[in-house]
């Protein structure tokens, strides 16, 4: 049987592909920051990406990857537009993409926290809210800095197995 | 794409010449967001408060990144370092913004790299050396959540542009206060030594406050955080004066803008038609 991909299904399926230029396990699907791709009545390929945050390097790469795929795919007009509205949420990050972290060794993020108003929460010690081990699945694990090697993950650290890991934090 | 490793295809050549956001020619952070300004809204009005927000963000992303090589634990570094490309993030988003209702039509670079300090409105507290790691942990806490007061109302703003940025960087001034925040507990209530110095680093800071709150009304919500985080961390918090229109805002800061303006912009002068 012989399926037939409409262009904008076939042009949805190839940006859904492009891999997270730092997290590479991660399709831009799977990140959550591709949010729309659309086929226009003159044949624009219109892809819509979203920032992780403000200032991640990353996006100039995802934006070119997308465009050059989809060009070598055939697709000869191609816009990748930047969409900051509503702002990303580590909760997009797709069931998929939160496996195949775990499968290599970063801790998928938990439910994002809803910005609220009062008290900032200072909670000094350094066990906190138990993030599992993604390497021996041990609940006995410290944060050691919530700021890591890039913005979106923070660095922690099993006291069962005594691996550091990677914590992707949520947002 | 011949090679399917993403990082081999850096090496590839591309018609688009953007690739990683090193040195200058950036592409444009909102290349496809609407250009439109909405009725009603003051463009001039409106370039201001982006260019101000800018600012503040670009220098003091500036002096954190100061901090690598020089703070007390790697981990900090790495920190410091994600908090100023956080800033660093923001500023070129409001500095694009600002060209687009400006008039100038002006792109990040020509903001960031090709104005002198007179013409800079950032806050003067943001341009201060960085000193001692417990004053620069008082700037930040301040600092932080002045931003963060401010953005959470102008993520309200009648421009969506404006407002998109602002609900954006809300979520992340919330992790930079946090953990400016955790650093003025553990140093208040730490030794006696680290007490002495966080004290000393806060007291340098209140006076700060003036311009602050002159420049946004945002006070409460600072002075609230303010007096949660030093009745936890132990230390005393000096009378707050009253809002009084800063300096900053109007482009006159102290003598210590300029030298790191030089630095920021030395390369971007040097070569002014490079991309690399």
């Amino acid at each position: 049987m012989v399926t037939v991909l409409t262009d904008a299904r076939r042009a949805r399926h190839i940006a859904e592909q492009v891999p997270d230029p730092e997290l590479p396990m991660l399709t831009l699907a799977d990140l959550g920051v591709l949010r729309d791709v659309t086929v226009a009545a003159d044949g624009t390929v219109v892809a819509d990406l979203t920032p992780t945050y403000s200032g991640c390097p990353a996006m100039s790469e995802m934006r070119a990857e997308v465009s050059a795929r989809l060009r070598d795919a055939g697709f000869e007009r191609v816009e990748v537009r930047t969409v900051l509205n509503p702002p990303w949420t580590t909760d997009w990050i797709s069931p998929e993409g939160r496996r195949k972290l775990s499968e290599h060794g970063i801790a998928p993020p938990g439910p994002a926290p809803r910005p609220a108003p009062g008290p900032v929460p200072l909670v000094l010690s350094a066990t906190r809210s138990a993030v599992p081990c993604p390497r021996c699945g041990a609940a006995d694990t410290e944060e050691t800095s919530r700021f890591g090697a890039t913005s979106c993950k923070a660095l922690w650290r099993c006291r069962a197995c005594r691996e550091p890991f990677e914590y992707v934090k949520e947002i | 794409m011949s090679d399917d490793h993403v990082y081999m295809s850096l090496a590839e050549g591309h018609e688009d010449n953007a690739r990683w956001a090193y040195g200058t020619g950036f592409e444009d952070p909102l290349h496809g967001v609407s250009t439109a300004v909405p009725d009603g809204v003051d463009r001039a009005e409106l370039a201001e408060l982006c260019l101000a927000l800018a600012d503040d963000a670009l220098v003091s992303a500036q002096r954190l990144g100061e901090w690598t090589t020089r703070a007390p634990e790697l981990e900090e570094e790495v920190a410091l370092a994600n908090i100023g490309l956080d800033l660093l993030g923001q500023a070129r988003l409001l500095y694009a913004r600002c060209g687009q209702v400006d008039g100038t039509g002006r792109g990040e670079d020509a903001y960031a790299y090709f104005r002198d300090a007179d013409d800079f409105r950032n806050v003067t507290l943001a341009e201060l050396p960085n000193g001692d790691f417990a004053f620069s942990m008082a700037r930040l806490l301040v600092l932080a959540s002045w931003r963060l007061a401010h953005f959470e109302l102008l993520a309200g703003s009648a421009d969506p542009v404006l407002a998109a940025i602002a609900a954006k960087g809300v979520k992340e001034l919330t992790y930079h206060r946090q953990y400016a925040a955790e650093w003025v507990v553990r140093l208040g209530d730490g030794t006696e030594e680290s007490h002495r110095r966080m004290q000393a680093g806060l007291d340098q800071v209140v006076p700060c406050l003036a311009e602050l709150s002159a420049a946004h009304d945002a006070g409460e919500a600072v002075l609230a955080v303010l007096a949660q985080v030093t009745e936890a961390a132990g230390l005393s918090l000096a009378d707050v004066p009253a809002a009084a229109a800063g300096a900053g805002r109007r482009g006159e800061h102290t003598e210590h803008l300029a030298p790191l303006l030089a630095e920021l912009q030395s390369v971007a002068r040097a070569h002014p038609e490079a991309t690399w």
